[in-house]
């Protein structure tokens, strides 16, 4: 039992939060809200230079063979700085799914341009009426002669607008019909017949929605073998969201500077704010729902790899209690900062929203807790 | 990082496991868990604490040279969660980790050698005099008064939220022995034999029918010199030292877990005609769950922090807090799983000797005992406004 960070993990801490404090201010962070790419092709070919891209990719593809842990520390340094670039998106969830269920020739085809930086990837999962129940999918894949046609609508796709290759979700129908297994497709964004609605995303950063109309792929695109392709999409959002949970314990802890340095200096009454008690203890229950998230964020971290039952309940634990931190800590920063905290000349309002993205994406504290009350009773510690 | 344990800490889980079934009565077991208060009564407590002592365990944190295991911290952990799962006994912790670190920190040569062997074998049973009636967050405004006569002090005044002090032959207590320019100053810490004229003890029932604590008078009573630990006036720096200890024995977690379960189980039982079905019911047990994850987890990186010896800072507030706010959280679910049978009150104690049938299940005895008497986790050892002032003190640096 250790949860110390080793000399590596350390070092890799150090980095980021270099970068992000050096490269990623207000200034920067102001024109990348307005900015049609929502990121900086500059900031990922660093990315890409500090060995960032390649962290969780196996060696033999290029990578570093890093893990949850490692994400875990790097998302938390992203979300001190609100960083925008696609990360989840490529990394998290696109490289994760390629690696757990591509062929070798898949993973050799993509994952060592993923590493460099020259491959972008998104995952094109979630339709309107599944709201967030990742084993409702309306999209068909029909076998032809020739491959595989796709049909259907996907929603909230992170960064898709950026991606090289989306991966696409599918019931697959074979020539008998329905399958009952669900498929991932590998295809390529200028894929005729796919339509892409993009628009900025709250709290930074872009998604869109996506129409599939007969989108003719070639037999290869079906990601692996063609097995039940569920248990991997759980995996890979179980794994999406301890990281997202590292991001927004980053954005809690810099709103909670930002909030205790305001109630510092802002003066009313003739005293500084931070000298009333009733502002110390909401700034006291801040700072105990950030340690509280930051627990919970490792926590699934360190699951990430357990069993599937385990896993899960320790993901959606953690995105439950962590989005309800988020939303306290969020909301009273607002409240802390006055009529400013409300306006956008202040970041705070930035933050928040991004905590409010992340409180909603793949599902909220509601969701979670049902989730988690489903998946079983009372388990053993440790 | 790593959660799981090494070959030699999964050793040390089976032999605490091992001594656990060996000494661990089903009378204890079951008196553990019909007991709606802090604490176990002696009758149990002791046999337990000298269960403990027989094996050497007697007290876990306690330096070797005066007994202690030399237990890394995460043996310590390993042994209080196995304690926790098997339901072993609530040990008064006025003795062994109140007053002991308190005597080993800061005692003489002869209170060490006179005063610790008696803690471990249980043959002193202490109480603690810290609040007054007029001083209880604002425990150094305290009035009890040592007036030197002699080799003596004459003790006058009254303490308060005596736990066990009808049970207790020996009490330390904070008194006053002068009057410094600050309300800290002038605060002696000594030890009281409870059988020295003078003394006399009122009970108080908490609202769950329990009698733990009570309200203790002095009367004149004397007390040695010599029974002075430390300085004279320097009271409130060792009385601190041990309310750190009070608030941050950081391993919480698993006996919350534990409760927990228990509620789950009447949740998931018949008698309560399934309350888990409930859609609320259900998320609530994991909402409670998943605060008790978070729980454990901080108390992981405190005991990583401290294996490495770093100093875990003042996260023992924000533990001490959450413990007692999840403690309360696990007793109100409790209340709402049993619905109906919330009504019926056993007012006879204990509860593990009743001599009659009583109106409940025994599963649901303590239900609302435990709930009613649970509302004082967020008052003693520094209210939960105390402790947020800590936190924004400490941590905050306002």
């Amino acid at each position: 039992m250790d949860l110390n960070l080793s000399d590596e993990q350390r070092l890799l801490r150090e980095s980021a939060e270099r970068f992000v404090a050096e490269s990623y201010d207000a200034d920067h962070r102001r024109k990348m809200a307005n900015d049609p790419l929502g990121f900086s092709p500059v900031v990922w070919k660093q990315f890409a230079e500090l060995g960032w891209l390649a962290l969780p990719i196996a060696e033999e593809f290029g990578g570093l063979g890093g893990g949850p842990i490692e994400i875990g520390i790097l998302m938390e340094a992203f979300g001190r700085g609100l960083v925008s670039e696609p990360y989840v998106a490529t990394i998290v969830l696109g490289a994760a799914l390629i690696d757990r269920c591509g062929s070798t020739a898949q993973k050799q085809a993509s994952l060592p341009k993923v590493a460099d930086g020259s491959f972008k990837l998104a995952f094109a999962h979630s339709e309107r009426v599944a709201r967030f129940d990742l084993a409702k999918v309306a999209t068909v894949a029909n076998k032809t002669a020739q491959g595989w046609r796709l049909a259907g609508s996907k929603i909230a796709v992170l960064d898709g607008h950026a991606a090289d290759e989306i991966i696409v979700s599918a019931h697959l129908h074979d020539h008998h019909g329905p399958s009952g297994r669900l498929g991932l497709f590998l295809v390529p964004a200028t894929a005729p017949g796919l339509v892409l609605t993009d628009y900025p995303r709250l709290g930074g950063g872009r998604a869109c929605d996506i129409e599939l109309s007969g989108v003719q792929l070639p037999e290869d695109a079906l990601l692996g073998n063609g097995k039940n392709a569920l248990p991997a999409i759980e995996w890979a959002v179980d794994r999406a969201m301890a990281a997202l949970g590292a991001e927004a314990v980053g954005i809690m802890q810099t709103l909670l500077e930002t909030t205790l340095e305001y109630t510092k200096i802002r003066k009313q009454f003739g005293r500084p704010l931070s000298a009333n008690q009733v502002i110390r203890h909401r700034l006291a229950d801040m700072a105990i729902q950030v340690d509280e998230a930051r627990s919970m964020a490792l926590r699934a971290a360190l699951k990430a790899d357990n069993a599937p039952g385990e896993r899960a309940r320790a993901a959606s634990g953690a995105k439950a209690k962590i989005g309800k931190c988020a939303r306290f800590v969020g909301e009273q920063s607002i409240q802390l900062h006055g009529g400013m905290g409300v306006t956008e000349e202040l970041e705070v309002g930035a933050y928040f929203k991004r905590l409010v993205a992340f409180d909603t994406l793949f599902g909220g504290t509601a969701h979670h807790y049902a989730r988690h009350a489903q998946l079983g009773r009372v388990t053993q510690p440790g | 990082m790593d959660l799981s344990f090494n070959a030699e800490e999964r050793a040390f889980q089976s032999e605490v496991r091992g001594f656990i079934a060996k000494n661990l009565t089903d009378e204890m077991k079951r008196a553990t868990a019909l007991t709606p208060s802090v604490f176990s009564d002696p009758d149990i407590g002791m046999a337990w604490q000298r269960a403990l002592h027989g094996r050497g365990w007697g007290a876990p944190g306690w330096p070797v040279e005066h007994g202690g295991p030399d237990w890394t911290p995460a043996q310590r952990w390993i042994f209080e969660t196995e304690c926790a799962r098997a339901g072993v006994p609530n040990v008064n912790v006025m003795g062994v980790k109140m007053v002991g670190p308190v005597i080993i920190g800061f005692g003489s040569p002869e209170q060490k050698n006179f005063y610790l062997p008696r803690i471990l074998s249980g043959e002193d049973y202490w109480c603690q005099g810290y609040s007054e009636p007029g001083s209880g967050s604002d425990l150094s405004s305290l009035k009890t008064r040592a007036v030197r006569d002699g080799d003596d002090y004459i003790v006058n005044g009254t303490k308060i939220w005596t736990t066990h002090a009808h049970h207790a032959n020996r009490m330390f207590a904070l008194v006053r022995t002068s009057d410094g320019p600050r309300q800290q100053d002038g605060i002696s810490f000594i030890l009281i034999d409870m059988k020295t004229p003078g003394i006399t003890t009122r009970p108080i029932l908490t609202i769950g029918g329990d009698h733990e604590v009570n309200q203790v008078f002095f009367d004149d009573v004397r007390v040695p010199v010599a029974n002075r630990v430390g300085e004279e006036g320097k009271g409130w720096t060792y009385g601190k030292y041990l309310l750190e200890f009070e608030r941050g024995s950081g391993i919480a977690s698993a006996k919350l877990r534990e409760g927990l379960r228990a509620i789950t189980e009447l949740a998931e039982s018949d008698l309560t005609g399934r309350a888990i079905d409930s859609p609320d019911i259900a998320t609530r047990i994991s909402e409670v769950e998943v605060d008790i994850d978070a729980l454990e987890m901080t108390e992981l990186r405190v005991l990583s922090a401290l294996q490495t010896g770093q100093n875990p800072g003042a996260v023992s507030s924000i533990l001490k807090l959450r413990n007692s706010e999840i403690r309360q959280a696990v007793t109100r679910l409790g209340v709402d799983v049993i619905g109906h049978d919330a009504l019926a009150v056993e007012p006879m104690r204990p509860l593990y000797k009743l001599n009659h049938e009583p109106a409940l299940p025994e599963d649901m005895l303590t239900v609302v005992p435990e709930y009613l008497n649970g509302r004082a986790y967020t008052i003693f050892g520094g209210t939960s406004e105390i402790q947020r002032d800590i936190i924004a003190k400490m941590m905050l640096g306002i």
